[in-house]
């Protein structure tokens, strides 16, 4: 048994050409912290990314990579790994790549629920092309692109993905190391496509974006940190608030000390619930209304397009007939001969 | 079938088979293509029918056509001009009739001719009149003959109406000797009951009719045909390609991977091919075009075969990605079934205007291999081809493939399998000295390097690599000799490409070229024209990219170049930019292949042109 491997064995020689104070930076030595506690052997494990600035993390993974074309990541990895079921897939992303040029191969990859774990880096601005609004991007947002303020209404990463029938939905926070190892896991661990929201900052085009829930002192009042079976509540002591749900629509309550919260008509956190209209709701909670949610919002288990394939392909190859014989299938029907 | 009256012995015949889109002319064509090629003769078919799935009723714009050539004698298309039409009612009648032989037989379903059809057709006045000086009018009652065969069945009378095809087929049978088992096999496998003692009881009404009428005074009978000894069947283009992909599976011993998106004429192949699981073969419905190139590189970044068959708007929308498997360096075959454009253009027709789009198509200098198949049958070779070279040299290939080539049949010599080409695939497995970007000396390939081998783990991507590690590279110097490489590579290829061959004399006074599904025209053509004395050969290209090493040196020993194709002179433009050849361009663009009248006009033409 060779040693096991550690982080180290997963960074590459690359330099790496993120602007200093990416979040991109943290995200990736996460990444690389936990693909070795994963336990796949390194030559399974591929990253797969479109274009943009988060999509220049294959270059620094030492796993197999493949850096495609703009928005289209979703759609290399479903061959990868239709085609090879045993290979640990990643698609890395950006709130541009995958959802304004790619969100057709999102929405598709969701809905077929191809096993793979989809990592969108949410930074709510173009920064590759050098700062034009995103898809994610405020409305009212000022850019190059947008002196007057962006017209577009926004579309929320995890919203979407919800209504392409995906079946794990996380968001979690480029900083936060533990809460972002931990959502790694899981999302690895789910049988299906995971999608994984990264709030991620940009300092250079869209700087402090998410600034209330990565600074650990607003954390707690700015975020809610999901747990499965728990009151949706957040805040610190003095302060404490839950999130009620009636009708899929959220509101806020405020509790006082020792108040138990589910008496107050705090809604527990339920991943698998029988609608993901619960998940929507969550996932649509905006600041600075509401606390942005963390954690896994949805987790429920349906048959994976890869999988149902590969037994499609095992049932054929068991059938009498022309199985894999050429010169059978090419004598089909009828046929003359010439003497 | 027992023939009381007399039976003429003829070399070959065409008929064409002309109704409304809901008349199953495309059945009764090709049941009538399997019968006769069990008989024995070679055939050459043309399937011509309209995009739209059931136009209205009665118009031209509904009128769907199945011509089918046959004869004792070797042929290669469904010739020019039609010597039987039969026509289901007027507005088929209207589209057609002008393309019959003159003097030939026109065989009506009278019935059908009523005013309110003739106003339909756009007809003002009855054209039967002037038609029975022209041609040999045959008028049947096929609509009520047919209601008759069936009268006792509990059918209603439309679906009793539905099996007049089979009236027209048997007739047909009964008219040229054809066997009909192959007809009645097809039958009991697609009908149940009542439905299947309907249609083949009114396939034998047609034949019994034509035995028994005195509209039909003989009965014709075309002599096998003698070609090379063999097992023979059927084969159209699209099947053609299919089973060239799966054979490449079996004989690379490598998974296919097809991503494909529906469209027209290519789709045939995703549904044939999505039976084929038994041979290792996985079919990605994607939901667009671009998502199905994507996944067919995956599969190939994988490991497997990756493919894709699309036709002209669909491959466009590949090129980005085109792009990428030509700098990643990955084998991948790309299918184009050509089809009338541009933009949506004419689906259901063909053409072959998708040549520059393959050869330059992409952003930057991004070489790729092209190959076309000449005959329905080729698409096999030439696919299996395809992924052979793809794999060898590591590169994408593109074949274009039509809708002519697509949808018509002929008889094909099937392969041994045994003594098909069989190539084993070296993937990289050895760490040691192990650069992504290192190149074979002889084709410049890159290593195949796939996931879940140990130690081999690498990155690639769009971004130019530096030669040899495939690092990001952004400097000059590494670009113009990566840029050069890719070229290389691909010209490369014609180490592999057999020295191209000459139809007739290899000098003389005009050599026409040709590519594509224009095969059977031209060679037609221009056997013809050396029967008829003129010094005039052809060539024809299988290999757009590279181009045969010796082709240049085949050019130059002729007078003149004459380069016809079914586009606005892209073969044309492309040669001449080659070899600064002073070529002639026979260009036709309408959505129908060239008919061998056509090619041998212009031969007339550029050949009196030297004389005088
Ligand atoms: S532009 Fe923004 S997202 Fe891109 S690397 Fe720089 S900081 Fe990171």
């Amino acid at each position: 048994m060779a040693a096991p491997l550690t982080r180290k064995d997963f960074v590459t020689d690359q330099d790496v050409r993120w602007c200093p104070g990416c979040g991109d930076y943290s995200i990736l030595s996460n990444v690389q912290k936990v693909m070795p506690e994963l336990e796949v052997p390194k030559e399974n494990i591929v990253f797969v990314s479109g274009i943009g600035c988060s999509s220049r993390f294959p270059y620094y993974m030492d796993t197999y990579g493949f850096h495609t074309i703009h928005g289209r990541a979703p759609a290399f990895a479903t061959g990868i790994k239709t085609a090879r079921p045993e290979l640990s897939v990643w698609v890395v992303t950006g709130d541009g790549d995958g959802l304004s040029i790619g969100g057709n191969h999102l929405l598709h990859t969701l809905r077929r629920n191809v096993n793979l774990q989809i990592l969108l880096f949410n930074n709510r601005v173009y920064g590759l092309t050098k700062g034009q609004y995103s898809p994610t991007s405020r409305e009212g947002m000022r850019t190059k692109s947008s002196p007057q303020g962006a017209i577009d209404h926004p579309v929320d990463p995890l919203a979407f993905a919800l209504g392409a029938g995906a079946t794990f939905v996380a968001r979690t926070i480029d900083v936060d190391a533990p809460h972002l190892q931990a959502t790694l896991h899981r999302a690895h661990a789910h049988p299906g496509t995971a999608f994984v929201e990264i709030l991620q900052n940009c300092p250079v085009y869209n700087d402090a974006e998410w600034a209330e829930v990565e600074d650990r002192k607003t954390r707690t009042q700015a975020s809610l940190t999901l747990e499965n079976g728990e009151p949706l509540v957040f805040g610190a002591a003095g302060n404490r608030r839950g999130v009620r749900i009636q009708d899929g629509v959220p509101s806020v309550v405020e509790l006082r000390d020792g108040e138990d919260p589910v008496a107050a008509g705090v809604a527990v956190h339920d991943e698998a619930h029988v609608s993901p209209s619960f998940a929507f709701a969550l996932a649509s909670m905006q600041r600075p209304d509401f606390p942005v949610a963390t954690g896994v919002l949805r987790a429920v288990e349906k048959p994976q397009y890869d999988q149902m394939l590969a037994e499609q392909m095992g049932e054929a190859a068991d059938q009498v007939g022309t199985s894999g014989d050429l010169r059978a299938l090419l004598h089909t029907g009828d046929t003359w001969t010439v003497e | 079938m027992t023939a009381k009256k007399p039976v003429e012995e003829i070399e070959r015949v065409a008929i064409r088979f002309a109704g409304d889109s809901g008349d199953g002319m495309q059945v009764i064509g090709s049941k009538f293509t399997e019968s006769t090629a069990l008989a024995g003769n070679d055939l050459s078919t043309f399937p011509d029918f309209p995009a739209e799935i059931r136009a209205p009723a009665g118009s031209l714009a509904g009128v769907s056509g199945f011509q089918v050539h046959f004869a004792s004698e070797d042929i290669r298309t469904p010739a020019d001009a039609p010597d039987v039409l039969v026509a289901l009612n007027p507005a088929a009648l209207r589209a057609n009739v002008e393309d019959v032989r003159p003097g030939g037989m026109v065989v009506i379903n009278s019935d059908a001719f009523t005013t309110k059809n003739l106003e339909r057709a756009g007809y003002t006045e009855d054209p039967l009149p002037a038609l029975h000086e022209r041609f040999k009018l045959v008028e049947v009652p096929i609509t009520g003959l047919t209601r008759e065969a069936v009268s006792d069945l509990k059918l209603s009378t439309r679906e009793k109406d539905r099996c007049k095809n089979f009236f027209a087929l048997g007739l047909m049978y009964w008219l040229y000797q054809r066997p009909i088992e192959p007809t009645e096999r097809w039958l009991a496998g697609k009908f149940k009951g009542e439905l299947f003692e309907a249609n083949i009881r009114v396939l034998k009404a047609g034949i019994h009719f034509g035995d028994t009428t005195e509209l039909f005074p003989v009965s014709f009978v075309v002599p096998k045909a003698k070609i090379q000894p063999g097992t023979y069947r059927n084969i159209t283009g699209n099947t053609a390609l299919a089973w060239g992909i799966v054979a490449a599976g079996v004989q690379l011993e490598t998974p296919v991977f097809l991503g494909a998106y529906p469209i027209t004429p290519a789709s045939d192949v995703l549904h044939e091919l999505a039976r084929y699981k038994a041979f290792g073969v996985r079919t990605f419905q994607a939901e667009d075009e671009i998502a199905a190139i994507s996944a067919a590189i995956g599969a190939s970044y994988a490991g497997h075969l990756g493919v894709c068959t699309t036709s002209g708007p669909g491959f466009i929308l590949k090129q980005e990605a085109l792009g990428l498997a030509v700098m990643t360096e990955l084998p991948l075959v790309v299918i184009d079934i050509q089809r009338a454009g541009p933009s949506t253009g004419l689906p259901t027709k063909t053409e072959q205007a998708d040549l520059l789009a393959a050869l330059y198509g992409r952003n930057s200098d991004s070489p790729v291999a092209v190959l076309a198949p000449a005959t329905p049958g080729d698409c096999f070779h030439v696919v299996l081809e395809a992924f052979r070279l793809s794999v060898k040299h590591m590169t994408p290939v593109v074949v274009l493939s039509d809708g002519y080539l697509a949808n018509s049949a002929e008889p094909w010599l099937i392969p041994d399998v045994d003594a098909l080409p069989r190539d084993v695939i070296e993937k990289r497995t050895e760490p040691e000295g192990f650069l992504p970007y290192s190149r074979d000396p002889e084709t410049l390939a890159r290593p195949w390097a796939v996931p879940g081998t140990p130690g081999l783990e690498h990155r690639i991507g769009g971004i130019e690599k530096q030669e040899g590690t495939g690092n990001v590279s952004y400097l000059p110097e590494n670009h113009g000799r990566m840029v050069a490489l890719r070229s290389e590579k691909v010209a490369r290829i014609a180490a592999d490409i057999a020295p191209i061959e000459v139809n007739g004399d290899d000098r003389g006074d005009l050599l026409v070229v040709g590519w594509g599904g224009t095969h059977g025209a031209i060679t037609s053509a221009v056997n013809e024209s050396r029967e008829a004395g003129q010094s005039v050969s052809s060539l024809h290209l299988r290999h757009l990219n590279p181009l045969p090493s010796n082709l240049g040196e085949v050019l130059s020993r002729f007078d003149q170049v004459l380069v016809a194709e079914l586009n606005q002179g892209q073969l044309w433009r492309h040669l001449r930019a080659e070899y600064a050849l002073p070529a002639e361009l026979l260009s036709k663009v309408e959505g129908q292949p060239f008919k061998v009248g056509e090619i041998r006009s212009r031969i007339d033409e550029l050949l009196a042109a030297r004389r005088s």
